[in-house]
């Protein structure tokens, strides 16, 4: 449905700010959705966009700001507000609680009651009455864990539609689908288009907002940075506003002439896909990016590198030796580090200071028979400070106090002072900002130039096209294909990620 | 220092009100008493600190005590063993059960209020066992003089105004603990482990080697402080000797700024908790007070100085929130 520029807004932001911790995620935020269009809205992670619908949604409240509901302000401090204002917020990690059947998980915290009772007949029918307006072939008794997760979505989307739901706010819902259930979500997304219901569809999967928006919103940084109508919409455009500048600016990948192998898997098996070998190997100077959807197993195997998962066989070479690390001390001194996936829960002590994350891996090295050097151990991380630019008020400041970006540096600088031979990073840029982004690349390309192996996790296409040397794509737990740079497309990754079949003169093996 | 402000406000505002109350409170005999138990209860505390530090719970303290005691007095009178001897075996035993319950507890993962609470009754049954539920007396006045000098002694030796002994070993215990936990690696591994065992897993520290230490060091002191106790008394009740003793600890741990979330506390305010516990059960004799109205009095202060802990903070977060929104 073509959106009409007359039509008044069923929903406005007006002037929408937050503010966590140490970072201003949103500024003055503002935008209209018309009646029955899908509006896309895209940005860079950390660029504020989950905040905002986490916002609409009244998962949280603004500082400042209103939000308008057909053109009258909204009261959305609670979820139950919200969802009477008929605004639904299909999650990003679905949240359906697994051990409940399809239709008490769609009627839960709102069942229909007789007497206090359940009352089974008016959940059974009205659910089954969702299920087929989305046309998904799904038994209502049928338990939530079982299904494979394209449904549980869409038993998502069913169950907002039973409560009455006018607007839907999508959180990057492909990101941890297949390309089948992919193309059902947009099947059932058109349907819904038809039968007038407002969308706001949050990506940075350009492709799909390419073929499902009517119009696109851009923020950056925390700020509106502009809007697309249909005519507008393009890959070049939509990069353009979201990185404020050129992306050949952007990433500035200069491929060094790699040095010996520090890193090799040979048919070694990470924990979480016991059956699937992985072989690849990586020199120094190189960095390697680890391309696949959510779910293929591409954290499971950094993490089994590195030991904190057991890896269930096969054999790894890190600079020369073969060793199997079973735990991250291991994995330490055979020369690895890891930069994890998430950095709150398991990159940083966020009560502990600066000084205390900075040296907490290395802290044996600024110790003499096991008492901390302190002279030692406040010259490292006050190097490490200087080195990597974190802005602090101090050493002693508490890291949860930080910004994302200088919280991921001193992730980064704490490993750095273990000086490390490969170093393995899983979504590095993960939340942060684009000026830390930036600063993140400048160390990657930095640590390569100075002879690291560098091997990167990121569900970021940009990203991972632009810092890599070669691109290992990951599907359901194997590598599905290996792409040297002068085959980096955004397309051939999504197939290979995606079990599409490779056109075989792109693999090389 | 200053972490330690308000505990040492709580401790002087009790002695000051009960001196003032009660002038036989500042009497030296009253004032050794105090300081003896302070010592003794003191050393459980630190131990139980440890284990509460890196995240855990230890409720088998006052079991394990007893049992401790009743082995070392039945091997010193009944089976006649070198006391020195004896003393070293029941350490080598609380030792060892530390062990298995750091090993149940990251091996098999079981939780540490399981195995603890498990262990409370276990070591009770034991002592009640091998007792035959007897009392057992180190016997007269002039028998193992020189191990109840450990516990009753006064230095300098011989003199009816010295400090009481136990407290050279909670001055020697407290030092090490307290450099222990803060000028060494394994002190800050424990504290980053109690903190967020995930992070400090993911940065090589080995959470499961210092999670075991921990309930080591607290089973050690609980089975040495057993022994103190029992040449204290003088004898071993095993139903009721070491009752609540794991409670007091923890309480104490807690008042001085343990959180039982893990990651946090000092050996130094941990000593101040075990002194205030000691001396609100001190002044309820000393004023008088029915001995019904000790559980209600400790239990009603511990939960004030609580409250108003959490209060400070709150007032400390929206004040720095309120200096941070105006600065920004």
């Amino acid at each position: 449905m073509e959106s009409n520029p007359e039509a008044r807004p069923i929903l406005s932001a007006v002037g929408i700010s937050k503010s966590f911790p140490g970072v201003k995620a949103l500024k003055d935020v503002s935008f209209d959705l018309l009646p029955g269009e899908l509006l896309a809205v895209i940005g860079e992670n950390g660029a504020g966009k989950s905040t905002m619908m986490k916002i609409l949604a009244g998962v949280q409240a603004a500082d400042e700001g209103q939000v308008l509901i057909e053109g009258s302000p909204a009261d959305l401090t609670s979820v139950e507000k919200a969802t009477e204002q008929g605004i639904a917020l299909i999650h990003q990690e679905l949240n359906l609680p697994t051990n409940l059947t399809v239709a008490a998980s769609m009627f839960l915290g709102r069942e229909p009651s007789r007497f206090g009772f359940f009352d089974q007949r008016q959940i059974r029918g009205r659910s089954a009455e969702a299920l087929a307006r989305i046309e998904l072939d799904c038994s209502p008794d049928e338990l939530v864990g079982n299904l494979p997760i394209g449904k549980k979505q869409l038993v998502e989307i069913a169950r907002a539609l039973s409560a009455e739901a006018r607007i839907l706010i999508f959180d990057e819902p492909t990101s941890s689908l297949s390309a089948k259930e992919t193309r059902r979500l947009y099947e059932v997304i058109d349907q819904l288009k038809d039968q007038g219901v407002s969308m706001i569809y949050i990506s940075h999967r350009l492709g799909e907002v390419q073929r499902l928006a009517d119009r696109v919103v851009v923020l950056r940084d925390g700020e509106y940075a502009g809007q697309l109508d249909r005519h507008e919409i393009s890959h070049e455009n939509m990069v353009r506003l979201m990185v404020g500048r050129d992306i050949s600016q952007f990433y500035q990948r200069v491929s060094h002439s790699p040095g010996d192998v520090l890193l090799e898997a040979r048919d070694f098996l990470s924990d979480a896909h016991p059956d699937k070998p992985v072989n690849f190997s990586i020199r120094a100077g190189e960095i390697v990016g680890i391309a696949g959807l959510v779910g293929a197993g591409r954290t499971e195997l950094v993490e089994s590198i590195f030991g904190v998962r057991q890896s269930a066989g096969g054999r790894l070479v890190i600079c020369g030796k073969e060793v199997v690390p079973q735990s991250p001390r291991d994995a330490i001194s055979s020369g690895l580090a890891l930069v994890p996936e998430d950095r709150k829960h398991d990159g940083l002590v966020l009560e502990m200071s600066v000084r205390e994350n900075g040296s907490l891996p290395s802290l044996g090295r600024q110790a003499r028979k096991g008492f901390v050097d302190s002279r030692k151990e406040v010259e490292a991380v006050d190097r490490m400070i200087g080195d990597l630019k974190v802005k602090v008020s101090g050493r002693e400041q508490v890291v949860q106090t930080l910004s994302g970006g200088n919280q991921q540096k001193i992730v980064i600088g704490k490993w750095l002072a273990t000086e490390p031979r490969v170093l393995l990073m899983d979504e590095p840029t993960r939340g942060i900002d684009i000026g830390a982004k930036q600063e993140v690349y400048r160390l990657m390309h930095e640590l390569s130039a100075n002879g690291l192996a560098i091997l990167f996790v990121s569900s970021e296409m940009e990203e991972i096209i632009g810092m890599s040397d070669r691109i290992l794509v990951m599907h359901e737990g194997s590598i599905a294909g290996e792409l040297p740079r002068d085959q980096f497309e955004e397309e051939k990754i999504m197939t290979l990620a995606t079990g599409g079949a490779a056109d075989p003169r792109s693999v090389t093996s | 220092m200053k972490k330690n402000l308000g505990i040492i406000l709580l401790l002087a505002g009790v002695v000051i009100i009960t001196a003032m109350l009660q002038p036989a409170f500042l009497k030296v005999a009253n004032i050794q008493n105090v300081l003896r138990w302070t010592a003794l209860f003191g050393l459980i505390s630190i131990g139980v600190s440890f284990v509460i530090i890196s995240g855990g719970i230890d409720l088998s303290i006052g079991s394990l005590m007893a049992m401790s005691a009743s082995i070392a007095v039945i091997l010193m009178t009944e089976k006649a063993w070198n006391p020195a001897l004896a003393f070293i075996i029941v350490l080598g035993i609380a030792g060892t059960i530390g062990l298995i319950h750091g090993l149940l507890i990251t091996r098999l993962k079981l939780q540490p209020f399981v195995v603890t609470l498990c262990g409370m009754m276990l070591y009770r049954g034991i002592a009640r066992v091998i007792t035959r539920d007897d009392q057992k007396d180190f016997g007269g006045v002039e028998e193992f003089t020189a191990l109840k000098f450990l516990a009753t002694g006064k230095l300098p030796a011989g003199s009816p105004e010295g400090i009481p002994f136990p407290l050279v070993f909670l001055i020697i215990v407290g030092i090490i603990a307290h450099i222990f936990l803060n000028k060494t690696i394994y002190g800050r591994y424990l504290l980053a482990l109690g903190n967020n065992e995930s992070a400090a897993r993911f940065s090589g520290v080995n959470t499961d080697f210092m999670k075991v230490t921990a309930y080591v060091i607290c089973s050690f002191l609980a089975g040495f402080t057993g022994i103190l106790f029992a040449l204290d008394f003088n004898s071993v009740a095993p139903n009721t000797f070491g009752n609540w003793y794991e409670l007091y600890a923890i309480a104490a741990a807690v008042l001085g700024g343990c959180s039982l979330r893990g990651g946090e506390g000092s050996i130094l305010g941990v000593i101040l908790g075990a002194a205030i516990m000691r001396v609100l059960y001190n002044s309820i004799n000393i004023l008088q007070i029915p001995t019904r109205y000790e559980f209600i009095m400790i239990g009603g202060i511990i939960l004030c100085g609580a409250m108003a802990d959490e209060i400070a903070k709150i007032v400390k977060a929206r004040k720095s929130a309120r200096k941070s929104a105006a600065s920004s």
